[in-house]
């Protein structure tokens, strides 16, 4: 009956969804923001731990929503660890667009293997209601990036 | 008074063609991602049959012009037409006088409507307005606003484990004469919870409170009649009840109106206007503001025509066993909770999956032609309060609702719930 939908739901996506990657809190982390699609009941917040250079040393999410919801915060804790805050925000604009149209024909070499990571996610474009339950997560990470240390942005993708 | 059923049902639902009520609505002849359409969406908004759609065409199409203005014959038409409606729709709920009959947009700017009015230019600040924790917000966030505008205090009944109104605590909170209006859902939009409104308004009347019901769930499923049912206010939506958006109706008993300040000020609610200072037209024209729904009047003309022809107690029997059905196989389902379980409740289902996620959940349904609805509904406070903040999965029923489309419902539940193990 749901063959179809196996384009959205990949294993990829279902595995993260059951079972999130870096489901915690970071308590010393150095950039909070709160993630709310208040349409649809998920939250989240996106904890990033920065190194002496800048860049994204660790990353952790907690909250609820939906499988794709869950799965692309869970994916995206594991891109972005290690990054440069440019190359993450760089990501996430990418990102966007992949879940938006399905392609990102702009997308350049330098983040070719993370974003065959996110590849998985690319069926949302297909599903208008559920491209915001994916890009969720990366408005929270510019949220957070954008932030001033102690404090804690607040993102949407209504 | 909410119609007695049990004893007739079998025979009401026997004379029920649904078949022939199906080809009714054109809608429902499509496929969806090429399944038949499966509507389990129609507390959210029904479909409307093809009596409405004419009836808007005609009126736009021979009988258009502006109302209650110009002294020629298409404005005359149209007034008169407009007001054939408000007959209607008093004849729909049994109300004493046509001019009980206060159109507006929908059912939340009626209650915006008493809100602001009776709220604000009748009640007292130290007063209270009693609601309950299954309101949709069409009736929490007005009265908030009145509470920090006005100094009227909210308070809240709680619902049962059932998804009753628990009557214990309505008679608490009642106790110390302070509430001066209650204001509840008729039935609830995301339990199916139909409220025991006959004893709530003999509670909130010893107490000396007015009571407005919030009848848009209600209205469509059962008759309602406002002389037997004694109420203070009462609302409804026509786009719930198979006829167009953009029209709702306020019955408010004459003296209500009378004590009232207008809500919205412009023309046709005027008797005379001067720069300085202007003069309320009579009720319930005080209240209806700027050109009124005038095509939408009529559809929703159309619509009550529709549903007195069908009848309101044939289509509530039909409902009943389609309630039974879908209480039965829903409740089978491995994995599934069901929120609420009143005794006395229409055709709205709110469910979770154990392993599937609402959003998640629509969209496979959605796979199978099936239409509901995922998320909180308007009701976010009542899935804070059954634990459920994740929101649900919801499906209702209109009158062409088959219990065929149920089992679909049942059978494609099952198989998501394999799709996600």
């Amino acid at each position: 009956m749901f063959d179809d939908l196996r384009d959205l739901y990949q294993e990829v996506i279902l595995d993260h969804g059951r079972k999130p990657r870096n489901f915690r809190r970071l308590e010393d982390a150095d950039r909070v923001a709160r993630g709310d699609n208040p349409m649809c009941g998920d939250r989240l917040e996106l904890f990033l731990k920065l190194a002496p250079d800048g860049s994204i040393a660790d990353a952790a999410f907690q909250g609820r929503g939906c499988a794709i919801s869950t799965a692309s915060a869970s994916l995206l804790t594991e891109t972005v660890k290690g990054k440069s805050q440019e190359a993450a925000h760089a990501l996430s604009d990418q990102f966007r667009t992949l879940a938006m149209t399905g392609a990102c024909p702009e997308c350049g070499a330098t983040l070719a293997d993370e974003m065959e990571r996110l590849q998985p996610l690319s069926g949302v474009h297909e599903f208008p209601s559920r491209v915001k339950c994916a890009t969720l997560a990366w408005h929270t990470l510019n949220a957070a990036l954008d932030a001033a240390p102690g404090q804690i942005k607040e993102a949407s993708s209504e | 008074m909410v119609g007695g059923g049990g004893v007739n049902d079998a025979t009401l639902a026997s004379s029920f063609d649904i078949e022939r009520i199906r080809r009714d609505f054109p809608i429902l002849a499509q496929t969806v991602r090429g399944k038949p359409l499966v509507f389990l969406d129609s507390g959210a908004s029904a479909q409307k049959p093809r009596a409405v759609i004419d009836a808007m065409v005609r009126c736009m199409e021979e009988r258009y012009a502006n109302v209650h203005r110009g002294a020629y014959f298409l404005s005359e038409a149209a007034t008169e037409a407009y007001e054939a409606a408000r007959g209607a729709v008093a004849r729909f709920l049994n109300a004493a006088d046509p001019r009980e009959i206060v159109f507006t947009t929908n059912s939340t700017a009626a209650i915006n409507l008493v809100a602001h009015s009776w709220g604000r230019g009748v009640m007292q600040p130290g007063q209270a307005v009693l609601i309950s924790e299954l309101e949709h917000h069409a009736n929490i966030v007005p009265w908030q606003l009145l509470r920090d505008d006005k100094g009227i205090a909210l308070r809240v009944a709680r619902v049962t484990d059932s998804g009753e109104i628990d009557l214990d605590d309505v008679a608490a909170k009642l106790a110390d004469g302070k509430v001066g209006l209650v204001a509840m859902a008729h039935m609830s939009n995301v339990l199916g919870t139909v409220a025991p409104v006959e004893r709530i308004i003999r509670m909130a009347q010893a107490a000396g409170a007015k009571v407005l019901l919030d009848g848009s769930q209600a209205a469509v499923h059962r008759r309602v009649d406002m002389q037997a049912l004694g109420a203070d206010f009462y609302v409804f939506t026509g786009h719930k009840l198979y006829g167009p958006t953009g029209i709702g109706v306020l019955w408010a008993r004459l003296e209500h109106q009378e004590r009232m300040p207008p809500f919205l000020g412009g023309g046709d609610m005027i008797s005379m206007v001067t720069m300085e200072r202007s003069e309320w037209a009579p009720p319930p024209a005080k209240f209806e503001a700027g050109t009124p729904p005038i095509i939408e009047a009529v559809g929703l003309h159309a619509a009550i025509d529709y549903v007195s022809a069908i009848g309101m107690p044939a289509i509530e029997a039909h409902e009943r066993q389609l309630v039974d059905h879908a209480m039965r196989r829903l409740t089978d389902i491995d994995g599934l909770t069901l929120l609420g379980r009143a005794q006395d409740r229409g055709g709205v289902f709110a469910f979770a999956l154990d392993n599937a996620h609402p959003h998640d959940l629509a969209t496979l349904l959605d796979r199978a032609g099936i239409a509901v609805r995922a998320g909180r509904h308007c009701a976010e406070p009542l899935h804070s309060r059954f634990g459920v903040e994740g929101g649900t999965v919801r499906a209702s029923f209109g009158l062409y609702t088959t219990a065929q489309e149920v089992d679909f419902l049942a059978e494609a539940l099952t198989k998501a719930r394999e799709f996600f193990a």
